[in-house]
Parts: C-alpha cells; structure tokens; sequence
C-alpha cells in the first residue's frame, strides 16, 4: 500500500477555536514526512485525526485505506504505532509489565515484548518499576510500544524530547532502517535543528494549516533565500570580487580575515567561481537556508497576508 | 478481543492487589464488622455476640456506609485518572473500543471490590463462628446473604463512580462529585425520606414510599437487610415499613443489579462521547 495516511482539507473546531483550517498530509511507504511546527500550530490535533480519535469537520482522513474514525479504524490501527508527546505509563508496573500489557492489547505475545525491550536497550532496567526510570528511558519504552506488531505506519509526536544526543541518534538510525523496510513514519517535531538529514519531506504546518510543504530543496527553491558563503583568506583589503556589491550579494566583514556573504541562489555559483579566483581566499563555506531559516520565512508569509500565504516568493 | 478485556480486567485487579488497597479495605471490613458484633449489644449492657439478627443489622449499617464510599474512592479515577495521567490517549490509540477499555477496566474493579468485601465480612464471619455464634440457626445464610448484597451495592456505587469519572475534566472534580453523592445518597436521602414521612402523617401513599425507596441503591440495599425476620425484631421503623410496602427480596436484588446497568450505561455513553 502506497498511500498509508491521507489528509485532504482537514477542518477541526473546538469551539470557537479552529484546530485545523484545512490542512493537507500524506505519508507513503517508506517515507519520513516531517510535520514540523511551533506548540499549538495543530500537530498533536493532526496525530489525533490520523488515529480517528478525532473527526474532522469538514474534509477527509484515510488511514491505511479506511476511514480511522469509523468501524475499519480500529483494525487500521492495529498497524499503527503511536508515541504521543511526553508520553506516560503505570509508573507502579515495570518496563516489562507495562510493554507486555499494551502487547495484549494490540493482540501481541508478550515474547514480542522483551524482544522490543531488547531491541531499545532497556533489558537490563526491564523489571524495575517504571517510576525509578529517567525521562529518556520512558521515552525509549515510548518508542518500544509504538513498535509493537510490526506497524506499517509510525506516527512519532516530538520523539526525541528528553533523549541525550547519543539516544536521540539510535532514534534517528531505527527510524531510518525501518523506512528502508517499507515503514512510513511521521515524525512530529518543534525542534527543526537536526532534523533535515532524518526527513524526506517536510510538511511545515502554523496556526492549523499547511505553510509549506516539499523536500528540502523544494522548499529552498520557492522560499528562494539567500546562501550564506564564508570565506577566509589572508588579505589586507577584502577580494574585491566578494565584494562586489548589488545584483543580489550583500557582504559583511566578520573579521580581519573571514567574510561572509549573503547571496542570491541564481547568483551563488558565479560569486563562488569568482572568490575561487581571488588569491587571497584559502577557504570556501556554503551554508544553504537551513529548516529554522525557512519555518521563519514561511511563517513570516503567512502573517504578511493571505495573497503570499501558499510560499511563492513574490 | 477478549484478550484484551481480560488483560485490562487483570491489570486492574493487580494493580489494586499490589497497592495493598484490597488488602486494607478487607481488613479495615473484617475490624470494624468484629468490633461492631462484638460491642453492638453493648446498649443493651452486655458484650459479645447477641443474636443473629442484630448482628446482620448491625453490619448492613456499617456496610451502607462505607461500601458506597470505598466503591466510590476506588473508581473515581477510572477514567479521567488515565486521562491526567496521559495514558489514555495511549490506550485509545490501540486497537481497542472505548466500550472495551471501559468494560475491562469496570470487571477488574468489581472483582477487586468483591474480593475486599467478601474476605473482610466472611473473615469477620469465621472469627463469629469459631466464638460459637455459628451454632445460631440460619448463621452461614445469613452471612452469605450480607456479602452478596453487599457486593452488588459496592458494583452499583462503582458504576456511578464510572460516570462520574467518564465525564469528569478532572480527577479533583470527579472527587469532590463523588464525595456529594455518598453524601447525598447515603446520609442525607435518608433523612429526607423520613422526615417525608413523619410530615405526611401516613399520608404517604405504600407506592410511592417504596418507589422512593429503590430510588436509591443504599436504600435498597438497606430494605433487602433490614426486612427479614430477624432483623424486624431488631429495628422498627424503615424495616417495618418496608414490609409494608410489599418489597420483596428478590425485587431488590433486581433493583440493585438495574442501578449498576443504567449507571454502567451512563458511563459507557459519557465516555463515547468525551474529547480526547
């Protein structure tokens, strides 16, 4: 199955407040989507929808092919694993109790369950109770039960919070074994930094609708910002050449001998080629707008107006 | 499926076995019930026990009390605890029914809360019976009577704390409802009715006198144990009107059994209905 989560014009109200205003998101196999936004722009609302806790107003969810919140949901999510934000267990039940009794009810034997416990390193602190263990680890167990019965889909709010650098990297190499299997995973996330290289598709979501969505790339190209190149070298006046000022360049002396310059994609290969002829220059730096750079620009447009609201660079 | 409900059902009653609260309500049962047999003829200026049916009474007084109330304090968390606690969003994210969760849950607690009343007034019962009060004509039914009843008061009263959690927004709300309605049904219905009752004089008609009456499960409860032979000699007043009013036992345990239903039935609807 391709198409394993479908969201078309997702509108949810609460009341006088709109959750989500028409929202679009689509997940296939082996593919990591990134639904990335600030607290509150509508991720935990869109992991509910997808689960058919949730019925939208208007629009429509299809979760494996059936509707979620309807009688065939309740199979569909049998080949789903969740890992709600700050996720919580029976803090009186060890690891063990607690992953066996959600493998019995996602009709698992509890075999599975040590195994998964295994499998995310917390064997040795497996029956020690749940209370005793440190916010990483309950993440950890977090991640183990969403792997419960083998799920053809992942839906991961915020995974990593909690996790030290060293974790927060297992997380990113399970995840990417089990795209390579065929798992689609949505990784929910507010923390942008890190998160590009682990994403094939970024789904950037504000005030409950889509800002922006594509590849990496895809969104560089239509947010068109400029790249940022360092040099360094050992010269008394800065390369004239960097400095060439106008048509899309804009430079700045960082110090005696280090420059940066803020460029026009159309320009940046013919400013590369250029400081790459000056003498002085000894090193080159190319930083592309990286995924914080862009939230903020499409953010930005969306509060400018309705007219730029889809991400077209005017 | 049934799988799960029983998995939920056994988490449940483990839970309770290992948090000792079935344990400490078995045991607080089984004290109070000796204590109350044992000094309860203390009025009529002797101790020990007296007879059979003064000490039914007497232990269907204390259990109207506080049966309702542990019944109560152990499901009013049920679901609006899973709820704070964040592991409902969990649960429902499985493959599970709303109605499923609430009924395994439900089963774990009644069996949790008949496991605590049932050794807490048998163990008082064995502790009677080796002093020489088993020897009593009718003892065992008697008491196998008390802790039946007992049981399907507890489970009435364990269901409305199942609605009063299921549309709860939260655990202090549902606690302090939970309070009102022991409150209310335990001690103040009561006076009420009577009150009612001297008013009217006799006025009021035997129907809606015992409509009232199993209009309220302790009630029921308390007509069931309060009417047989030997309790009548021990207790005027509601027993003797009771009887009047043509309640028969069987009926009340119906009437026990259709509160537990309608207010599992609430429960089921609130839960549905609750936002995630």
């Amino acid at each position: 199955m391709s198409g394993l989560l479908a969201i078309r014009g997702a509108e949810v109200r609460f009341g006088a407040v709109a959750a989500l205003r028409g929202l679009d998101l689509e997940v296939g196999a082996g593919e990591v989507v990134g639904l990335l936004g600030h607290n509150g722009a509508g991720k935990t609302t869109t992991m509910k929808l997808a689960l058919g806790l949730l019925r939208p107003q208007a629009g429509s969810v299809r979760l494996l092919g059936v509707e979620p919140a309807g009688p065939e949901g309740r199979r569909a999510r049998a080949r789903v694993g969740f890992l709600p934000e700050n996720v919580s267990f029976y803090d009186s039940l060890s690891g063990r109790e607690v992953l066996r009794y959600l493998a019995r009810l996602k009709g698992r034997p509890p075999a599975e369950a040590d195994r998964l416990l295994e499998q995310v390193g917390l064997a040795h602190a497996a029956d020690r109770r749940v209370r005793t263990w440190s916010k990483g680890m309950r993440q950890r167990l977090g991640l183990a039960q969403a792997l419960l019965g083998r799920p053809a889909l992942l839906l991961l709010d915020e995974p990593t919070v909690g996790l030290d650098p060293m974790a927060t990297a297992e997380l990113y190499a399970t995840i990417g074994r089990l795209r390579s299997e065929g798992v689609g995973v949505v990784l929910c996330s507010h923390v942008l930094a890190g998160i590009e290289r682990h994403i094939d598709r970024c789904v950037i979501v504000g005030h409950g609708r889509v800002l922006a969505a594509g590849t990496l790339e895809e969104l560089r190209a239509r947010a068109r910002l400029p790249v940022r190149i360092r040099a360094r070298g050992r010269w008394r006046e800065p390369p004239a050449a960097a400095l060439g000022e106008g048509e899309g360049v804009v430079a700045r002396r960082l110090n005696g001998h280090q420059i940066e310059l803020e460029v026009a994609p159309e320009r940046k290969l013919a400013v590369l080629r250029a400081l790459a002829a000056e003498p002085g220059v000894e090193d080159l730096d190319v930083r592309p707008p990286g995924l914080e750079t862009l939230y903020a620009h499409f953010d930005a447009m969306l509060h400018r107006g309705p007219q730029d609201g889809r991400g077209e660079a005017p | 499926m049934r799988g799960a409900l029983a998995a939920i059902a056994v988490k449940e009653l483990r839970d309770g076995l290992r948090n000792r609260w079935a344990l400490s309500i078995a045991l607080g049962l089984a004290v109070l019930a000796l204590v109350i047999a044992w000094f309860g003829p203390a009025a009529s200026g002797k101790v020990g026990f007296a007879s059979l049916g003064a000490t039914v009474v007497s232990l269907a007084s204390l259990a109207v009390f506080l049966v309702p109330l542990v019944a109560l304090l152990l499901g009013y968390e049920a679901v609006v605890g899973e709820a704070e606690r964040g592991t409902l969003l969990l649960l429902l994210a499985y493959p599970i029914s709303r109605g499923l969760l609430l009924a395994g849950k439900f089963a774990g607690h009644a069996l949790l809360l008949a496991a605590a009343i049932t050794v807490g007034l048998g163990g008082a019962a064995l502790v009677l019976a080796a002093t020489g009060a088993a020897a009593a004509e009718g003892f065992w039914p008697a008491f196998a009577r008390l802790v039946t009843s007992t049981v399907l008061l507890g489970w009435a009263f364990l269901a409305l704390a199942y609605a009063i959690s299921a549309g709860a927004r939260e655990k202090g709300r549902a606690a302090a409802l939970a309070l009102v309605s022991w409150l209310g049904l335990v001690l103040v219905y009561d006076l009420v009715l009577l009150g009612a009752l001297v008013a009217a004089a006799g006025r009021l008609p035997a129907w809606l006198f015992a409509t009232l009456l199993v209009a309220n499960p302790a009630d029921a409860f308390r007509v069931l144990n309060l009417t047989g032979e030997a309790a009548a000699e021990a207790l005027g007043g509601l027993g003797g009107v009771a009887r009047e009013a043509a309640l028969a036992p069987p009926l009340l345990v119906a009437v026990l059994l259709a509160w537990t239903a309608a207010l599992l039935g609430l429960a089921f609807r609130r839960f549905a209905r609750r936002p995630v």
